[in-house]
């Protein structure tokens, strides 16, 4: 097949075989170690820089302004000066807050995104782990960050801080159910937990395609429930600028302060990859049924393009929500999860999977 | 909406001393202070006059004597007054409060209180609203600040 | 977790906590400080602490002469500021007995009229945001550029022009004034529909202001809330219609009245008067008529000594002049009725109940300007 053309798996393989000449098996995986940890930490903070700065385009895009534009051509630049502001800020610390737990919730905030990176599949051969539970691993992971704002949100002494964090973890524990369950959907009609295999299942149609009604009423639940997972807008209730100032990283400041942000950015960009991977077809190209000559087409945009289009297409929805919504309020935001979303996504998976024993998916 | 005249005379009905400057913009009643607030209670409840709307209140410093005044105005009817009360005493300048009538009358009288020192009877929260304690009165006439305030 | 932290947490008994929002608050608007006592996410009461940006103006007026003064109010609400002008000049006006032109009083209303509607685009711009929806911010600002355009053509200033004197205005209007505001008229009647569609009609929004903060007329009235947050209530408190004054005896406009008594009548309210404001602009904007721009004055303003009252319908409310005279070119003493001050005083009565982000869409409802608060 073309698509195998593009196949990640012959460059990683003939870097393995090239690396197994050189030393012992041992040193081998330490080196290969290190360099999937810098890839990823490459890749981690030009996405960081790119999603900042896509986020201040699409805003300005919706808000008929013109965004960053000094910095650099169309300012792209923009980004890596403020990041060079924030490393140079003073790092101010709180009295009377708890300084261990003050200067831990950051990093727990950014391992946890940074955790969740390492499972997903970016195109077809490209995926550090590929755990056989990897849609709970991710889920489980990504969610782990609500320790880090809560913690955040204690330690810092301050009341907004406090009010932001259990704000975030009524809203993270609720929505953290919608979000299962909504995926379990996909995993109910693929068959595996797998991510690559997931993503297998798909190449004969995308499951939001295939899997009638039921997976496009799993698709939004995931768009909304996610969008709130992540803490952004609307439903950005922990960070609540015009009510909590900041929200539970009110008194952060420097690069704990970008620590924080980097994260949401990157946990946008994760569940999108999520999404993408799971309803969206994730690498796979787009087919049309017996459209030979429209597939093969398909087939040349590298598997890579695929992936990352489909993931920035969500990011640029969880995008439009954000600058398009007014904010909830927390009771809302708690009855829109348990009076609508998790009642309807517990019908849905039951209907999925009558679905699937009848055979009646594609 | 009643007239001059029959606003005067209701007026008199109530408070028999009160006085009625001639030549003014306004309806303008000067009463003793300490029969203000009956005054205003029966001008509020009052079916005719229904005065339900306290428009402003402040105080001016005549040097000899304050004068705190009232604008009450009656949604329902649309007519106007001015009630005046004369304070002699520079001292310890007090008068009734109106909040239990008016709830905005308590901020406008925490203000005159502020600003004039003038203290008001049964005001459920009399305390300085923009200055520090010990600062003194600042739109009274005698007031002076040598540090802030430029004498021209 | 050490002692200290949870001692400064929980302050009172049961569990209940004190905020200060503000001074420096993303939406209190300005330097006003609310001490919110909170019950988990639930307000208990709030007690408004105002005077950060107390100028003394009522002091320096008695400083001042009465064209000086002028200068002065457009401080106090910097969003109304060409109502706040008007009250004085129609107040030294009225004890002079000085009849002003026609087309004085034409321009003048028309001023009132557009700075209204810059006012509530600003209102509508900062609710939205209060609500988090900051797209709208700039929705509002990018229309309210086209008035403030207006205003630099013709005064040389954009926020606190101080165009009108005792008399009539400082100097003749633009050439280009009538044709600019035709264009803005067309302008603005076919973007006002974007702001329902960007706001009213969103269902979030619409749930977050429907039945909270709800003031009764009684409330209202009690408190002295007027303008729009007033007309919410279904009382009806507009000095346009009240005691007209200007050109607004010669122009049709309805009173906007809402039943609702809540946040979002208080919207609905502010957003039709934008089309009511339009409508008296097209009214008047082509039937300016000529003649000179002020009334003969003396050089030097004395008032005759007495006592003078002016009220004025800024775009928040009722604002009342009282001024006294010793017959100096100084008032003896000059008291400004603000409508904010009355209108902030009414929050701890609205909100009680109600959620912390109510709080916020409440004040956001109430339009507070901080300055006009504390003068």
């Amino acid at each position: 097949m073309s698509s195998n053309i593009y196949d990640f798996s012959t460059l990683t393989g003939s870097i393995h075989a090239w690396l197994s000449g050189l030393m012992s098996t041992g040193w081998v995986t330490f080196t290969e170690m290190v360099l999937v940890g810098l890839a990823f930490l490459l890749m981690y903070a030009l996405l960081g820089l790119f999603l900042v700065y896509a986020e201040r385009k699409v805003c300005a895009f919706m808000q008929n302004r013109v965004g960053p534009n000094r910095v650099g051509p169309y300012g792209i630049i923009q980004t890596i000066a403020d990041l060079i502001k924030l490393l140079m800020k003073e790092l101010i610390p709180i009295r009377k807050s708890d300084p261990l737990l003050f200067n831990l919730a950051p990093f727990i905030v950014i391992i946890c995104s940074f955790l969740a990176l390492a499972a997903l599949p970016y195109a077809k051969g490209l995926q550090a782990i590929d755990f056989n539970i990897g849609v709970f691993y991710v889920m489980a992971v990504s969610s782990l960050s609500v320790v880090g704002i809560l913690i955040a949100g204690w330690s810092s002494n301050s009341k907004y801080s406090l009010i932001g964090a259990m704000r975030s973890g009524a809203q993270i524990v609720s929505y953290e159910l919608s979000v299962g369950l909504s995926l379990l959907a996909i995993v109910v009609f693929a068959g595996t937990m797998q991510l690559s295999g997931i993503v297998e299942s798909q190449a004969d149609g995308w499951w939001i395609f295939k899997g009638h009604i039921p997976a496009v009423i799993s698709f939004i639940i995931f768009l909304i429930a996610s969008t709130a997972e992540i803490n952004r807008g609307p439903f950005d209730l922990a960070e609540a600028e015009s009510e909590l100032t900041a929200g539970f990283h009110t008194e952060y400041s420097g690069i704990k302060f970008a620590f924080f942000f980097l994260a949401e950015y990157m946990n946008m960009f994760i569940v999108a990859a999520l999404g993408a991977t799971v309803f969206l077809g994730g690498w796979m190209p787009f087919h049309v049924g017996h459209w030979e000559g429209f597939n093969n087409i398909m087939d040349y945009i590298p598997s890579v393009v695929w992936f990352f289009s489909k993931t920035f297409f969500l990011i640029w929805v969880i995008m439009w929500f954000k600058w398009t919504f007014p904010r909830l309020r927390i009771d809302q935001l708690l009855t829109l999860e348990w009076k609508y979303l998790l009642p309807i996504s517990l019908f849905n998976i039951v209907f999925i999977a009558f679905i699937v024993l009848m055979g009646w998916h594609f | 909406m009643l007239n001059r005249q029959e606003l005067t005379d209701i007026i008199s009905g109530f408070v028999p001393e009160a006085e009625f400057p001639e030549g003014k913009q306004l309806l303008e009643v000067i009463v003793p202070a300490e029969k203000l607030f009956s005054l205003v209670e029966n001008l509020k409840s009052d079916k005719r006059t229904a005065f339900n709307y306290l428009i402003n209140h402040t105080a001016v410093d005549f040097t000899t004597h304050f004068t705190v005044v009232y604008h009450l105005e009656s949604t329902d009817f649309r007519h106007l007054v001015v009630l005046k009360s004369l304070i002699a005493d520079r001292e310890n300048p007090n008068i009734d409060s109106l909040t239990a009538l008016y709830p905005t009358a308590e901020y406008f009288e925490r203000e005159v209180f502020d600003l004039f020192g003038i203290r008001f009877n049964n005001h459920p929260n009399l305390k300085r609203f923009f200055l520090e304690d010990d600062y003194g009165y600042p739109l009274r006439k005698d007031f002076r600040d040598e540090v802030n305030i430029i004498e021209r | 977790m050490s002692e200290e932290i949870i001692k400064d947490v929980i302050i009172g008994e049961n569990e209940d906590y004190i905020i200060n929002m503000g001074p420096q608050h993303p939406s209190t608007h300005g330097v006003l400080r609310f001490e919110v006592c909170l019950k988990g996410e639930t307000v208990k009461y709030l007690i408004p602490h105002i005077g950060y940006i107390h100028r003394g103006i009522e002091k320096m007026c008695e400083a001042n002469t009465y064209p000086q003064i002028i200068h002065l109010t457009d401080r106090m609400d910097y969003l109304s500021a060409h109502m706040n002008n008007e009250a004085v000049c129609l107040l030294v006006e009225d004890a002079l007995q000085v009849e002003v032109p026609e087309r004085v009083k034409y321009i003048r209303t028309i001023l009132d009229e557009l700075n209204r509607i810059a006012s509530h685009q600003l209102w509508w711009c900062a609710f939205g945001m209060d609500l988090g929806a900051l797209t709208s911010f700039f929705y509002g600002l990018r229309d309210r550029e086209h008035i403030l355009d207006i205003f630099e053509e013709s005064f040389g200033s954009r926020l606190l022009h101080s165009f009108v004197m005792p008399g009539g205005l400082m100097h003749d209007v633009h050439p280009n004034f009538q044709k600019r505001i035709k264009e803005f008229i067309t302008y603005f009647r076919k973007k006002l529909p974007e702001y329902d569609q960007l706001l009213t009609g969103n269902v979030i929004f619409q749930n977050r202001v429907k039945g909270i903060g709800h003031m009764s007329k009684e409330t209202a009235i009690g408190y002295g809330v007027t303008g729009p947050s007033g007309r919410g209530s279904d009382y009806s408190c507009d000095i346009r219609k009240i005691a007209p004054y200007g050109a607004y005896d010669k122009v049709q406009f309805n009173e906007i009245l809402e039943t609702g008594c809540d946040t979002w009548a208080r919207y609905k309210v502010r957003m039709a008067e934008m089309w009511e404001s339009l409508s008296i602009l097209e009214q008047l904007v082509d039937n300016i008529p000529e003649g000179d721009y002020t009334a003969k004055m003396k050089p030097i303003i004395k008032l005759p000594a007495g006592e003078y009252f002016q009220r004025v319908e800024t775009a928040r409310g009722e604002l009342a002049v009282y001024a006294v005279s010793d017959g100096n070119k100084s008032p003896l003493r000059m008291r400004f009725r603000t409508p904010n001050f009355s209108n902030l005083f009414v929050m701890n009565e609205i909100t009680a109940g109600h959620k912390i982000a109510d709080l916020i869409a409440i004040s956001g409802s109430l339009d507070l300007v901080i300055p006009d608060i504390d003068r």
